[in-house]
């Protein structure tokens, strides 16, 4: 076995995200936030050793492997650049793949970065081409989630108004995030729940936006962090676990796959109890019920129990646990990036530089991401120390 | 307990296409609102360079660049290759060469096509002009080609440009249309045929007994192509369900109505299926269907209840 | 660049028949015999596995998500440590390879499979290439090939001939190779398609899969008789735009081979992911490669160019000389992009004590 070289973060950028960047290129979009992670660790472009870009489907902006022509706006001509596609967790992903060249030591200082420029397309149409002799039933993630979280609610006995709960939270969460894309000032719970039904049990506020972005991080090595002008946010455990789409006995409410993946992450980290030992998660949860349906996959609540965490104000920004600080992908969805950005606002609170939606004395937070038919699954956690294991 | 056989391979046409809209930022958005305009704009480096196109960001510094410049609308082949056939999209429907120019003032040469009687005609170092398309939108299409000229190669250093035009561009669409055709493969044509014939064939894992429906060809937990056919159903129980409020292009179904799983007697897992002959908000996990089947319908149209008692929730947790 | 921390070898390498067409089969059902390949050879099975990474692309299977269905091949439960790039599956091993470094796994299960019969593989390329400036023209893979064969022609690097020559002898050396799609003397060079290149300057377009494992250390020697040890593996990519490239010349592929160790020592053996004729030229060139090292011996990809697998069998190829004690050190070398635009090489070594 090796010794592995831990990983420190030291710059993080992120695009205001909106539902349309008309003002720029799909380069225009991807260099603004890897500037912004240049300047926050105070780097030049010469200081990235090499690159690490993700994205969802290339069918979104209608570019086959895309990184090809970014190389130049990414400052990766005469680097290394690879390309992550993990379906919805290809954010986290994509940072884990970053963080493995620096622990590996093949590179000191490496960029990586996850985007959708949603608007160049329509996601609807991304994810539903008429692939011949399917029977279209849908169009959308919506109608393919809702069904499963149906049956968390049959099987846990939640009251249907836990989804619009967190709906509720994470929109007002997002309104101390300059970056998030949703910014409703008049959002009310009665609102929320007037909402009309898309795919029932799953009403529209409780559904993500699609949204143009993008997301940079900068990762190190010791050397690296020791120069960091910012402190860094340490990684103190990652991994991924993937499982089949569909097969016989598949818990769709709760996979087995993002089971493993933080029951990895934490032995890692030496984590035994997450509920006590982590300060705040930001997860990917796209539709509301996913709050806690993942609070219970991810060991924060027995299985039934996610959904009173959520109901007695656990997960809120003041409460003992909070999660999706900065709104979440409920408030923020450019797909690609959407689990780079819950990892990266992991590390913001652990830095204690996540402004007004900062947990006071966060110390150690989880960034998830999944994707897939709930089958891909990707988690960091990150400290505000550096790792002693 | 059939062994599957060679089914009739299916095959059928995929379009994929779309017209994607592009924002351009501000330097493509000047270079290309310039061709409208009968202007070739480039970018002046850091260094002193010219590149044209003008590109946002250095190539070699990766500096953020802005300066725009004006070029000529000449200039010379660097390297350039003869298309005797050309393909749908490509600027001329005549043979034509693909050629590589650099324009006068400019360090970088720009990919477009030559019109040329034939490739005896074209050489690298051959002085072209631009062709200017008759109607211009504001696109990289808005030279039409180049054409043979007989200038000679003018040493200017090209003038700084605004890069402001009247009725600038800031976007383009750009339509884009690929052809496939697709086909689903062994265990997929074979469930898809048989369902001609109204019935609905799984497929067992030799491994761990499961029964796949449909069958995609490997059972995906052991990695083992699933061969033996098994035929599930006709009824089967509703595991779980959404009601679908949301109109989908191109999919005529009639709003609101149930998407349920329904896992078929016999099968190991739930497929999915629309449930009618009830009212959408009667529909409950744990009701029994049947398929409705149509003239000429691939697949049910839909499934309706059997009207048998609902299954006990013990009996189809596990397939949830 | 830092050495590598540790000893990584490939294990054990596996690969379809290349063909014209594999409709009768799904993605996954051309891949997973390939998968059982590799699997039966070490005596592994998924389960043993420290982590899997696969590479493909969806513009080529013209479907959103196409690798979620070629998991099903690898039979993924429980869970497994997973990852895919959207890239040539050379650039999976490379990810698999930095994972086995941080010595979180000693094992890696490395796939890629690609079928170009679905769509018009010329046009599909069509969609990597600027989406502003370039890409609305459509220039097909081939006239951007002829682009760069003109230019090395002009620079007097090579001539039709010699293209011809090329083609001539990895179709000749193919002949030793079972799963390649054309093989023997006698496939004819044939008309141009976009001028200089030939039908025969060109790849065959077709599906295929392979398969690779790697291994770290003592498991390596324990799953290998004799293990193909990457002493080195880089990768670079250059600017995108052809007008701003050299077209003659590689640059990235000469900085990945000095960063993966290649001038160090000569090697006898070469794969070259050179799908057209005129690239074998460019990068024998900056790679120095001389007439005494064996140039794509199984044919390359002028002999089998299942695209996104193309550049991973490279890797394996070379490994399989080794294994099979043909080669002590070789060169494997695999291209993504326009014109070369992006270029990984590992250096690939046997180990004394391990010959036979």
């Amino acid at each position: 076995m090796t010794n592995k070289e831990p990983v420190a973060i030291v710059g993080i950028g992120q695009t205001h995200h909106v539902a349309a960047r008309r003002d720029v290129s799909i380069a225009g979009l991807v260099r603004e936030a890897a500037q912004r992670a240049l300047t926050d660790a105070e780097l030049t472009w010469a200081d990235i050793d090499a690159v690490v870009i993700g994205k969802a489907p290339d069918f979104f902006e209608g570019v086959m492997m895309p990184e090809l022509y970014l190389a130049d706006a990414l400052g990766a001509v005469g680097k290394p650049m690879l390309r992550v596609h993990t379906a919805g967790s290809v954010g986290g992903s994509t940072a884990l793949v970053a963080a493995n060249l620096v622990a590996g030591r093949v590179h000191g200082t490496v960029l990586t970065l996850a985007f959708e420029k949603q608007s160049e397309s329509n996601a609807m149409w991304g994810l539903s081409l008429p692939i011949p002799f399917q029977q279209p039933l849908l169009a959308g993630a919506g109608g393919f989630f809702a069904p499963h979280v149906r049956a968390y609610m049959r099987r846990t006995g939640a009251p249907d108004t836990v989804g619009s709960l967190v709906a509720y939270k994470d929109r007002r969460n997002a309104l101390k995030n300059p970056y998030a894309h949703l910014h409703e000032h008049d959002v009310t719970l009665e609102k929320v729940q007037a909402s009309p039904m898309l795919w029932d049990p799953i009403r529209y506020s409780e559904t993500c936006p699609s949204s143009d972005g993008a997301c940079a991080m900068i990762l190190t090595d010791r050397a690296g962090a020791a120069r960091s002008p910012k402190p860094p946010a340490w990684m103190l455990g990652g991994a991924m676990r993937s499982e089949p789409t569909l097969f016989a006995g598949k818990d769709f409410v709760s996979p087995q796959a993002g089971k493993d993946c933080a029951a990895d992450v934490y032995r890692q980290a030496g984590i035994a109890d997450p509920r006590r030992e982590i300060d705040a998660v930001e997860m990917y949860v796209p539709f509301s019920w996913y709050e806690p349906m993942w609070l219970e996959n991810l060991g924060f609540a027995d299985e039934g129990g996610g959904w009173k965490l959520t109901e007695s104000g656990v997960t809120e920004l003041d409460g003992d646990l909070p999660v999706n600080m900065s709104g979440g992908v409920l408030s923020t969805n450019p797909i690609g990036a959407s689990g780079m950005i819950r990892f990266a606002e992991a590390a913001l609170q652990v830095r204690g530089q996540a402004g007004e939606h900062q947990v006071d004395g966060a110390r150690k937070v989880l960034g998830h991401a999944y994707g897939g038919g709930s089958q891909f699954f990707s988690m960091w956690l990150v400290g505000a120390e550096p790792p002693t294991r | 307990m059939a062994v599957a056989p060679q089914p009739d391979i299916l095959k059928a046409p995929l379009v994929v296409e779309f017209p994607f809209t592009r924002s351009l930022g501000p330097v493509q958005a000047a270079f290309l609102s310039g061709l409208r305009h009968r202007t070739v704009l480039g970018v002046r480096t850091t260094d002193d360079r010219v590149l044209v196109p003008p590109v946002e960001y250095d190539p070699v510094t990766a500096a953020e660049i802005r300066d725009l410049v004006e070029v000529g609308d000449t200039g010379t082949v660097t390297t350039w290759a003869w298309n005797p056939a050309p393909r749908r999209g490509q600027p001329l429907d005549t043979p034509f060469a693909w050629v590589l120019v650099k324009l006068d003032g400019a360090d970088t040469a720009l990919l477009h096509a030559l019109d040329a009687t034939g490739p005896d005609a074209v050489h690298s170092g051959l002085r072209v002009r631009v062709r200017w398309a008759a109607e211009r939108t504001g696109a990289i299409t808005d030279i039409a080609c180049f054409e043979p000229d007989d200038s000679t190669p003018e040493q200017i250093r090209p003038a700084p440009h605004t890069g402001e035009f009247e009725d600038g561009v800031t976007g383009i669409v750009a339509a884009a249309r690929l052809d496939y055709t697709y086909s689903p493969g062994g265990a997929q044509s074979r469930y898809i045929n048989a369902l001609a014939d109204n019935r609905t064939v799984g497929e067992r894992c030799p491994s761990c007994r499961k029964v796949y429906v449909p069958p995609r060809g490997a059972c995906p937990t052991c990695g083992v192509a699933t061969t033996e056919q098994v035929e599930v159903g006709p009824a089967g129980t509703v595991t779980t369900y959404c009601i679908v409020n949301v109109k989908a292009k191109n999919l005529d179904i009639e709003l609101p109505y149930v998407y349920a799983h329904i896992a078929l007697d016999g099968a190991d897992l739930a497929l999915h299926g629309r449930i009618g002959g009830i009212p959408y908000d009667q529909v409950r996990m744990g009701l029994r269907v049947e398929p409705v089947w149509t003239e000429g319908g691939r697949y049910p149209d839909h499934y309706r209840p059997t009207g048998e008692p609902d299954a006990d929730y013990d009996t189809y947790k596990e397939l949830i | 660049m830092r050495p590598p921390i540790r000893d990584i070898a490939v294990v054990a390498f596996g690969q379809t028949d290349h063909r014209r067409t594999t409709e009768e089969q799904s993605e996954v059902e051309m891949l997973m015999p390939v998968l059982h390949q590799v699997l039966d050879a070490t005596g592994l099975k998924t389960s043993d596995i420290g982590f899997t990474c696969s590479g493909s692309s969806d513009y080529l299977a013209g479907r959103a998500f196409s690798f979620t269905m070629a998991l099903d091949g690898v039979g993924a439960w429980p869970p497994i440590s997973e990852s895919h790039v959207e890239m040539d599956g050379a650039w999976a091993l490379y990810e698999a390879w930095t994972k086995l470094l941080t010595g979180d796994a000693d094992t890696a299960l490395v796939y890629s499979y690609g079928k170009s019969s679905p769509g018009s593989v010329r046009d599909v390329l069509t969609r990597q290439l600027d989406p502003y400036y370039v890409a609305p023209l459509w220039p097909d893979s081939v006239a951007l090939a002829a682009l760069q064969a003109q230019a090395l022609i002009d620079a007097g690097h090579t001539d039709e001939p010699a293209l011809a020559g090329v083609a001539a002898r990895s179709r000749a050396d193919a002949a030793g190779n079972p799963h390649a799609q054309l093989r023997g003397a006698d496939v004819p060079h044939g008309d141009y398609v976009v001028q200089p290149l030939r039908t025969g300057d060109c790849p065959p377009i077709g599906d295929g899969a392979a398969a690779v494992i790697l291994a770290a250390g003592d498991r390596a020697r324990e799953l290998c008789e004799r293990p193909a040890w990457i002493s080195g593996i880089d990768h670079r990519i250059e600017a995108h735009s052809l007008g701003v490239r050299d077209l003659t010349d590689s640059p990235s592929t000469r900085l990945a081979a000095e960063n993966a160790g290649l001038f160090e020592r000569p090697v006898d053996t070469a794969e070259l992911h050179a799908p057209f004729s005129s690239q074998e030229v460019v990068l024998r060139k900056v790679l120095r490669l001389g007439d005494d090292v064996a140039v794509n011996p199984s044919g390359g990809a002028l002999a089998a160019n299942p695209v996104m697998a193309a550049g991973l069998i490279r890797i394996g190829e070379a490994a399989a000389r080794i294994h099979r004690g043909e080669s002590r050190r070789a060169l494997a070398h695999a291209t993504s992009g326009p014109c070369l635009q992006q270029n990984l090489v590992a250096v690939l070594e046997g180990r004394q004590g391990e010959d036979r």
